[in-house]
């Protein structure tokens, strides 16, 4: 725990009222904490951002503070969605002023460890949400993926604390929205484009490790220092650490029946993009000794007799619950998340015991290369994987969720639709975006593929 | 008595069971407070079992009715229990439309429902009679009386509605513009038929199913399968939902 706060985040902060009081925040007393003075030395649209602040707040309090029997640990986390732009700012802002670079992304394909190994902090940045998608489509076309709109409009609307906190922006090439959008925003954030290949040859991988080589240059050029060996082994560590309790985490969701709803877990999903992430870990431990027990009781979220349902497709950044929100209502749960914010994040880990730098970015690249977006040709693992975890996580059906204008997920889907058909899955396809209008259509989708599945 | 409720985007349907036979029902346009309407619609079978369906079938919930079923499980109960042979049910609604694979015991085993916009709805077509100045029951008889091949290409309701306007002024006879626009609402069907994939017998139900264009559209593009249509498709909804209703009934008691 030590090593995490000479960053000077405050320990109060989080972790004593947790301590002292132990207990889950009640609805009533929910809010997301206010900073308009440093929203305003960020040079944010302070009167604005507050507005989407209660409307975030609210929110959270009806889809998450409404449900009953939550494990008492997922406190840390409501404190973490409380702090999302207050405490958690602070913190970043503080590494930064004492020379510690900040980088903000928006894809799990970042080299992490290069960046903590610099003593730098790495932050998801915000892209879940409809309300900055008119600043977005001020500028950008209007029929482009919903994720990189939102993320755009949230630095062009200035809405984002972490868009204006950070250094530069890690922008990566795996869709050409993302890879043209790079060039538009550069022009308000600096914005760092590494290549990721599209096939997985040997000439890929080559390319891939200079690629990392080479981001790691440009981590130590703003850190202002050299990368060491006994520094990279430490932040693989740490990493590897929190991917671990990632893995324990959905490992015991997976129990039948399962000791936790779909939209805890994925919340502990999404924070993990913008935690610190030793004391992120350690709170996901703390929180999976909770479910242990929880297990042992016998205590079922929502009880034992709940459809299972596996979610599968693209990433659901924050605060995009729309369909775990549907599935639960309609009294199932979901049990497992094959996204980017889920399991494609923490599935692999690296080997820990390379002992010079060329061997741990070679590792490092391996590791890498083994998540399976679907930016790749062929991605015949990905199909693999799908029914690896649906099988793993007992589930009893498969949703595949995919944004409008995502292409390669959009086509991929076919794939994992005819897997699912040949091994007698129960499948559905649910494509949107995050606009509330298709909510009714949904909801009729999900109840009906529930009535399905029961029989 | 079991009652189910078809609480749907432009009507309420109220089908009536009782005895092991449809005793009444009724179809009423959708207004504002529509529980409101329903209410009325249902006092006269009091004390019954209520069943709700629908777009509207939560609200239906927090006000009478025990339980809920969606619309696609109630079309597949309602037409299985008038047209037993059927394999696929073709649901036209006001909002949207749902091809229905069903088994052998009428259960549903897939289905396709085209999300987020009106192309190959009910609305759809109201909103191209609209502005081709047909009667909406006139509508589908106009469009048989076309021989001419002309083609909607767009699926969007507004661009669509564009494209209508413009063949208005070049001229083009508006029964020609009408069978193109069922054609429009015909093929969206036949996509999703191929995409869930269908029986030998397609029945319809909905509202929908009272157009005899549209249904004669599917008919002639599919070979060796049969096209039904049940005596009274805006009710099938309401009737799976009643007949819910009564199988819930029984085994609770």
């Amino acid at each position: 725990m030590k090593w995490l706060f000479r960053y000077g985040c405050s320990e109060e902060l989080f972790l004593k009222r947790f301590e002292e009081e132990g207990k889950i925040m009640n609805a009533e007393s929910f809010e997301i904490k206010a900073c308009p003075e440093m929203w305003k030395d960020l040079g944010m649209d302070v009167e604005r951002f507050d507005k989407m602040r209660l409307m975030l707040g609210e929110i959270y309090r009806k889809t998450y503070l409404t449900q009953k029997n939550r494990p008492v640990k997922m406190a840390y986390f409501d404190d973490m969605v409380a702090e999302i732009h207050g405490g958690r700012i602070k913190e970043i802002l503080a590494a930064k002023a004492e020379g510690h670079p900040v980088i903000g992304t928006f894809c799990v394909y970042i080299p992490e460890e290069v960046v903590l190994a610099a003593g730098g902090v790495c932050v998801g940045l915000c892209g879940g949400s409809q309300g900055s998608i008119p600043d977005a489509e001020k500028i950008l076309p209007r029929n482009i993926c919903p994720m990189v709109k939102s993320a755009f409009g949230f630095k062009a609307g200035r809405i984002c604390p972490y868009f204006q906190a950070v250094d530069f922006v890690y922008g990566e090439t795996t869709c050409d929205a993302k890879k043209k959008t790079w060039e538009i925003l550069d022009t308000m954030v600096p914005t760092y484009v590494m290549e990721i290949p599209q096939m997985k040859k040997q000439s890929d991988r080559d390319m891939w490790l200079s690629e990392v080589k080479e981001f790691k240059a440009k981590v130590e050029e703003v850190a202002g220092k050299e990368v060491t060996v006994e520094e990279l082994k430490k932040a693989v560590k740490v990493m590897n650490g929190k991917r671990r309790a990632l893995q324990r985490l959905n490992t015991l969701r997976h129990t039948k029946p399962t000791p936790i709803s779909g939209k805890d877990v994925l919340l502990v999903e999404q924070i993990a993009f913008y935690d610190e992430p030793v004391r992120f870990a350690s709170q996901v431990n703390e929180l999976c000794d909770d479910l242990e027990q929880r297990i042992a009781a016998g205590e079922a979220v929502p009880g034992k007799d709940a459809v299972r349902i596996m979610v599968a497709g693209v990433p659901m950044a924050l605060p995009n619950w729309k369909l775990h929100h549907l599935v639960e209502g309609a009294g199932a749960v979901i049990v497992n998340e094959e996204s980017c914010i889920g399991t494609r994040y923490y599935k692999d880990l690296m080997a820990e015991d390379a002992q010079d730098m060329e061997t741990i970015l070679t590792d490092l690249t391996k590791r890498y290369m083994n998540i399976d977006c679907s930016c790749f040709t062929p991605n015949d693992e990905r199909i693999d994987q799908v029914l690896k975890e649906y099988r793993e996580s007992q589930a009893d059906g498969i949703i595949h969720y995919s944004l409008q204008f995502c292409h390669t997920y959009n086509v991929e889907e076919i794939r994992i639709r005819e897997a699912c058909a040949r091994e007698g899955i129960p499948y559905m396809f649910i494509e949107s975006d995050y606009s509330p209008e298709d909510v009714g259509q949904i909801q009729t989708r999900v109840e009906a593929f529930l009535e399905q599945i029961r029989g | 008595m079991f009652v189910g409720v078809d609480l749907g985007s432009r009507a309420i349907k109220v089908a009536a069971w009782q005895g092991g036979r449809l005793v009444d029902y009724k179809v009423r346009e959708s207004g504002f407070e529509p529980h409101r309407q329903v209410e009325e619609m249902i006092q006269e079978y009091d004390p019954c079992t209520v069943m709700a369906t629908g777009y509207g079938r939560h609200l239906v919930k927090e006000y009478f009715a025990y339980e809920v079923i969606t619309e696609i499980k109630a079309h597949a109960l309602g037409i299985h229990a008038v047209l037993p042979e059927a394999t696929t049910v073709v649901d036209i609604g006001g909002q949207d439309s749902k091809v229905i694979s069903l088994n052998a015991k009428g259960q549903v085993v897939n289905f396709q429902m085209n999300d987020k916009c009106a192309a190959g709805t009910g609305r759809f077509l109201e909103i191209m009679a609209a502005s081709l100045a047909y009667p909406l029951g006139e509508f589908g008889l106009a469009a048989l009386d076309s021989d001419q091949e002309v083609q909607i290409n767009s699926m969007c309701t507004v661009f669509a509605e564009s494209e209508v306007i413009s063949m208005k002024n070049r001229g083009v006879p508006r029964q020609h513009i009408a069978r193109a626009v069922h054609a429009s609402v015909a093929d969206c069907i036949l996509s999703m038929l191929n995409r869930v994939g269908y029986g030998d017998t397609i029945a319809f139900s909905g509202g929908v199913a009272n157009n005899p264009c549209i249904v004669e559209m599917v008919r002639r593009s599919l070979d060796n399968v049969r096209v039904i249509v049940p005596e009274n498709p805006s009710i099938i909804g309401a009737l799976g939902a009643s007949l819910h209703a009564q199988s819930q009934g029984r085994a609770t008691e």
